[in-house]
C-alpha cells in the first residue's frame, strides 16, 4: 500500500478527500445481534476505495485489479461489476491489472479466486464509492440522498434532470475513504449489467492483431536474450569457449554468466537463437545427479517407495466391529505427472536503468515476484517495478517466474537497453514444473440397501506448489548462480488432498495424505490434487454403483443431501437423457463441488470404443453452479475449455523422462488434443442471483476426467484406473 | 551468419529487408516488420500459432527460411481486412462467438480459418476439424471455434 500510495500521489497531487464515516441512528441492539457483513477477502488487506477505483477528469471510471488476465476474463467481470454498481456504461470503464506501482497487492491469480478475491472487492468498493458521491452530491444539489437520481456517471434530482457529473461531485479529488460494512449493494432487480453475457473487448483487440501480450512489447534498441540450459535439473556448467562464439556469431552482444547461469544476447533474435544452439552443444556441463532409473511402466512402483511425510486428513466415524477384508470394495489408480503446456513458452522483458529495474511479465503473481527477485538480487523491493501483461494461457504455475527471474538477471548484466526473453518450446516442455504424479487407493464397505457406510482412501503425491513467494530457491536460474540458492521446503502440501474428503455423505470416513519428494520438478496445475482426486473418488463411486445394483445418478443422489448438489446432478440427468444416444456408445458421470466450497459442478461423457480400442469422445455435458454468475458467457467458456483441456490431460497426456532428461519436449512427444479429438460441448448453468459468487474456473477439471473414464468402461466394459487413458485401455 | 536483401510482399506490400538468408520469415515478421498476428509456439511446425497465407494457403511461418520467400504473396492477420478499421468475416465471427479464453492461438486458428472457407465456403463439421488439424489451442475453446467457422457469411 505504501508503494501504491506514493506512486499515485506523485503522478497525481490533486490531494485527496476522505469523507467522515457518520454512524447512523445508534441500534438498540447490541453489536453481536446485528447481522455482521463480513468484506471480500481483497477489501479486507486493502481496505480504501481509491486503492480499488478511481473517477477520472473526463468522468470516466479507471478499476484496479491486482489479479492478471490470464483467459479467465477478469478484466471484463471486474468492469461489469464496477459499472453495475456504479451505474455507469462499461465503456466507461478501464481496467488497470496486476502491477506493483500501481494495483493493490492481491497476491496470486490463483484457485478460481479472480472472482470472489478481486471483483467482489470491486463491487463492494463500487458500491460503497456510489453512497459517498450520493452524500457529497445531496448538499450541492439541495436534496436529501432519497430524492437524487443516478445514472451514467451524473447524479441529479427530478428539478435537475440534467444532474452533475461523478467528477464534479469530486472536484478533482477521490474517495481515500475506508470501506466499512454494511455496504448497499444494488438490489437483484436493478442489475442490468451482472448476470448478463458481456462480450470480452480483449477478443476483438486479439483478433484484430493488436499487441495484446508481453511478447509483443517492443522497445528501441531492445536486445534478445536466450538461456542455455544444463542437460539436467542438477548440472554444473564446466567450460564454455567464449571466444569462438563470439567468433562465430559476430552479431552476438554478449554472453553472460554466473556460475552455471549461462545466456547470449544479441540485437538480432535469430541470432540469439542460433548462438544459443551453438553454445548448447560446445559447453561443457557435469551432471551431479541424474534422474532416477526407472523400468517401463513401473513408476507409481518407484514413487510408492520413497520415503514419505504422512498426515491425516478426516478420521470421523467408527472403523471398529467388523473388518475382515472381504466385504471392502477396493481400487488403486494412478496419474502420470502432466504439464502445463501453455501453447506460447514464457517470455519477460526487463530493463535496468539507474538502480531500478523494470520487469513486464505475465507471472500470476507481481507483488509475491517482486519480493522474490528482491532477495535473489540483493535489491530492496522498492527498486523493482513490475508490470503483469498478457502471456499464454497458464492453467497455474508454469515458467513465468522463472522468465522473469532470468531477464532480471540478464538486465542487471546490461543495463540500459531493454532484454527480451523468450524460452524455446523443448525450454518449456522440459523445465516448466508439472502437476505430481499420484497415486490413489481406495477402498468402502456397503450396507445390505447399497449405502456407503465406510470410507478410506489414501493418496501419495508430491507438493502442489512451489511458487516463489519469497523465497528465491523456488527461481529456477537462482539454483544455478555462482552462489546458488536453492529450496528443500515442502511447499503447499495441503493441494494434494484438495478435494481428498468426498462431498457425500458416509458416516465413517478416513483419509491419509502421504507426500514424497519425487523425481521432477512440480508445481501448481489447474484444480491442484483435486483433478487426481476427483479422477479416483467418482470413478470409484461409479464402481460402487455398480457392486450396490445402482443406476450411477441415482447412487450419487442417495449419498448427497445438499439441495445444491443434487440439482446439478439432476439437471445434467435431463440434459443426458433429453438426447438420443447412438447404439454403442457409452456415458459416464462424475460431480464435484470443487475444493468442497467452491461451484458445484456435474459432467457427463459419451464416448464410442471401436475393436482396435480407439476411443472417440463424442460430447461432454455439464451443469454448473458457481452461485451468482457475473459473466455467464465468461462461466460458460471456462467450463467448457475446462471440459476440453481435462479431457486431454486424461486421454493422452504424461510426462516422460530418462536418467538425464525429461523426454516429452515437443508437442510430438507430449501430444495433447487436435481438432479431429474435440467432442461436442454443452454447458447449462444454474444461476443463484441472491447467493455469493463462487470461484469456477477450475470446476470442471476433476469431475470431467471420470465422466470421460466411466463412459469407456460403460462403452466396452474395461475399467481403466490408471492414465493417460490411450495408453492403458 | 552473414546477412543479405531480400524483397518480400507482405500484407500487398513490398517491403525490402536485410536477414541472414536462413532467419525463418515469422522473426522477419514480428521484428523487422513488427507485425504482431504471427506469434511463436515451437518453431517446430506442431502448434500453428504462426501461422500465415502463402499464396492464400495457411503456412506456419517458423521453419521456413526468409530466402524462400520471396517470390510468394504473404498476408499476416493484419491484412485479411481490406482496410485497418475493418475486420474480416472470419475474425468477426470469432470475436462474435467469443472463440478465446487467452487468445495466443487465434492468429493460427483465424489464418486456418481463412484458407478452409476460401476453397470450401461451407464445410462441414469434419471438414472444419481436417482443416483447422494443424492448431493447438490449450484453453479449449475449439468447439467454440468450430461454431464461429459455421456462422460465417463470406
Amino acid at each position: 500500500m505504501k508503494t501504491l500510495q506514493t506512486r499515485r500521489n506523485f503522478i497525481k497531487t490533486t490531494g485527496c478527500l476522505t469523507i467522515g464515516f457518520t454512524l447512523g441512528a445508534v441500534s438498540a441492539f447490541p453489536d453481536v445481534l446485528s447481522p455482521v457483513q463480513e468484506l471480500p477477502r481483497g477489501l479486507r488487506r486493502h481496505t480504501s476505495v481509491n486503492a480499488w477505483l478511481e473517477i477520472l477528469p473526463d468522468g470516466s471510471l479507471r478499476v484496479y485489479t491486482g489479479k492478471i488476465e490470464i483467459g479467465q476474463g477478469i478484466r471484463t467481470a471486474v468492469a461489469q461489476v464496477a459499472a453495475e454498481e456504479l451505474y455507469m456504461k462499461m465503456n466507461k470503464v478501464q481496467v488497470v491489472i496486476a502491477d506493483t506501482d500501481r494495483t493493490p497487492d492481491e497476491g496470486y491469480t490463483s484457485g478460481s479466486g479472480s472472482i470472489e478475491g478481486s471483483a467482489m472487492s470491486v463491487r463492494y468498493a463500487a458500491a460503497y464509492a456510489r453512497q459517498k458521491l450520493l452524500e457529497l452530491a445531496a448538499p450541492r444539489l439541495n436534496a436529501p440522498i432519497a430524492d437524487l437520481w443516478i445514472s451514467e456517471g451524473r447524479i441529479g434530482t427530478d428539478k435537475n434532470s440534467s444532474g452533475i457529473s461523478f467528477s464534479e461531485v469530486l472536484d478533482g479529488r477521490q474517495i481515500e475513504d475506508v470501506v466499512r460494512p454494511p455496504v448497499q449493494l444494488k438490489p437483484r432487480k436493478e442489475r442490468h449489467i451482472i448476470g448478463k453475457p458481456v462480450a470480452r473487448k480483449d477478443i476483438y483487440f486479439m483478433v484484430a492483431a493488436q499487441p495484446v501480450f508481453v511478447h509483443n512489447l517492443r522497445f528501441p534498441a531492445m536486445v534478445h536474450a536466450r538461456v542455455v540450459r544444463p542437460p539436467s535439473y542438477k548440472a554444473k556448467l564446466r567450460s564454455i569457449d567464449e571466444d569462438v562464439a563470439e567468433r562465430e556469431f559476430p552479431k552476438l552482444l554478449k554472453i553472460v554468466r554466473n556460475g552455471s547461469f549461462l545466456a547470449v544476447l544479441s540485437r538480432d533474435e535469430y541470432t540469439a537463437i542460433k548462438a544459443q544452439e551453438y553454445v548448447q552443444q560446445n559447453a561443457g556441463w557435469s551432471i551431479s545427479e541424474p534422474l532416477p532409473d526407472i523400468a517401463d511402466k513401473k513408476l507409481p512402483e518407484y514413487l510408492k517407495s520413497l520415503p514419505t511425510v504422512d498426515e491425516t486428513v478426516v478420521n470421523k466415524g467408527n472403523f471398529a466391529g467388523d473388518t475382515s477384508e472381504k466385504k471392502w470394495i477396493s481400487a488403486s489408480y494412478f496419474k502420470p505427472y502432466i504439464m502445463h503446456g501453455a501453447i506460447g513458452p514464457s517470455c519477460a522483458v526487463g530493463l535496468y536503468k539507474e538502480d531500478q529495474l523494470f520487469i513486464w511479465t505475465h507471472s500470476q503473481g507481481v507483488f509475491p515476484l517482486r519480493e522474490t527477485l528482491s532477495g535473489m538480487l540483493d535489491m530492496p523491493q522498492e527498486n523493482i517495478h513490475i508490470q503483469g501483461v498478457p502471456g499464454a494461457g497458464c492453467y497455474g504455475h508454469n515458467g513465468a517466474d522463472d522468465v522473469a527471474a532470468e531477464v532480471a538477471l540478464l538486465a542487471l548484466a546490461h543495463p540500459g537497453n531493454h532484454i527480451r526473453l523468450q524460452w524455446s518450446r523443448q525450454e518449456e516442455h522440459a523445465w516448466e514444473p508439472y502437476g505430481s504424479a499420484m497415486i490413489l487407493e481406495n477402498k468402502a464397505r456397503l450396507s445390505p440397501q447399497g449405502r456407503i457406510t465406510h470410507w478410506e482412501y489414501h493418496l501419495w503425491s508430491d507438493t502442489h506448489s512451489t511458487r516463489p513467494g519469497g523465497n528465491p530457491g523456488r527461481l529456477l536460474p537462482a539454483q544455478y548462480l555462482k552462489r546458488p540458492m536453492t529450496d528443500d521446503s515442502p511447499g503447499f502440501l495441503g493441494g494434494g488432498y484438495r478435494n481428498a474428503e468426498p462431498y457425500y455423505q458416509i458416516p465413517n470416513q478416513r483419509v491419509h495424505a502421504h507426500f514424497f519428494k519425487g523425481p521432477l520438478r512440480v508445481s501448481a496445475l489447474r484444480g491442484l490434487g483435486a483433478y487426481a482426486n476427483l479422477f479416483a473418488i467418482e470413478c470409484f463411486m461409479d464402481e460402487l454403483a455398480e457392486h450396490a445394483g445402482k443406476n450411477p445418478y441415482e447412487f450419487r443422489l442417495m449419498h448427497l443431501d445438499d439441495p445444491r448438489a443434487r440439482d446439478v446432478v439432476q439437471k445434467l440427468r435431463e440434459q443426458v437423457s433429453a438426447e438420443s444416444h447412438p447404439e454403442g456408445t457409452g456415458i459416464g458421470i462424475a460431480f464435484s463441488r470443487y475444493k468442497n466450497s467452491a461451484a458445484y459442478c456435474a459432467v457427463a461423457a459419451r464416448v464410442a470404443v471401436d475393436k482396435d480400442n480407439r476411443i472417440n469422445l463424442q460430447k461432454m455435458w455439464s451443469v454448473i453452479d458457481a452461485g451468482e454468475t457475473i459473466n455467464p458467457d465468461g462461466l460458460k467458456n471456462q467450463t467448457e475449455g475446462g471440459m476440453i483441456q481435462s479431457a486431454s490431460w486424461t486421454l493422452k497426456e504424461e510426462v516422460t523422462f530418462n536418467t538425464e532428461q525429461i523426454t516429452s519436449r515437443d508437442w510430438n512427444s507430449y501430444p495433447v488434443f487436435r481438432f479431429n479429438e474435440i467432442p461436442e460441448v454443452d454447458v447449462t448453468i444454474i444461476d443463484r442471483p441472491d447467493a455469493s459468487p463462487l470461484g469456477a474456473g477450475e470446476a470442471a477439471q476433476g469431475p470431467s476426467a471420470a465422466a470421460v473414464v466411466n463412459a469407456v468402461y460403460h462403452a466396452c466394459g474395461k475399467r481403466v484406473r490408471r492414465l493417460p487413458l490411450e495408453k492403458y485401455l | 551468419m552473414d546477412t543479405a536483401t531480400f524483397r518480400i510482399s507482405v500484407n500487398r506490400k513490398a517491403h525490402i529487408v536485410e536477414a541472414a538468408p536462413a532467419t525463418p520469415l515469422l522473426y522477419v515478421l514480428r521484428d523487422i516488420l513488427e507485425l504482431n498476428g504471427p506469434r511463436f509456439g515451437c518453431g517446430l511446425a506442431q502448434c500453428g500459432a504462426c501461422m500465415v497465407l502463402m499464396d492464400g494457403n495457411a503456412v506456419p511461418s517458423c521453419n521456413i527460411p526468409v530466402q524462400a520467400v520471396t517470390e510468394a504473396e504473404i498476408t499476416t492477420l493484419e491484412g485479411l481486412a481490406p482496410d485497418a478499421d475493418t475486420l474480416h468475416p472470419v475474425q468477426k465471427a470469432f470475436a462474435e462467438e467469443q472463440a478465446a479464453q487467452c487468445g495466443y492461438c487465434l492468429n493460427g486458428a483465424i489464418i486456418s480459418a481463412v484458407a478452409l472457407l476460401r476453397n470450401n465456403p461451407k464445410p462441414n463439421d469434419e471438414e472444419i476439424r481436417n482443416g483447422m488439424q494443424r492448431v493447438l489451442c490449450r484453453c479449449g475453446t475449439q468447439a467454440r471455434m468450430i461454431r464461429a467457422i459455421k456462422k460465417v457469411e463470406l
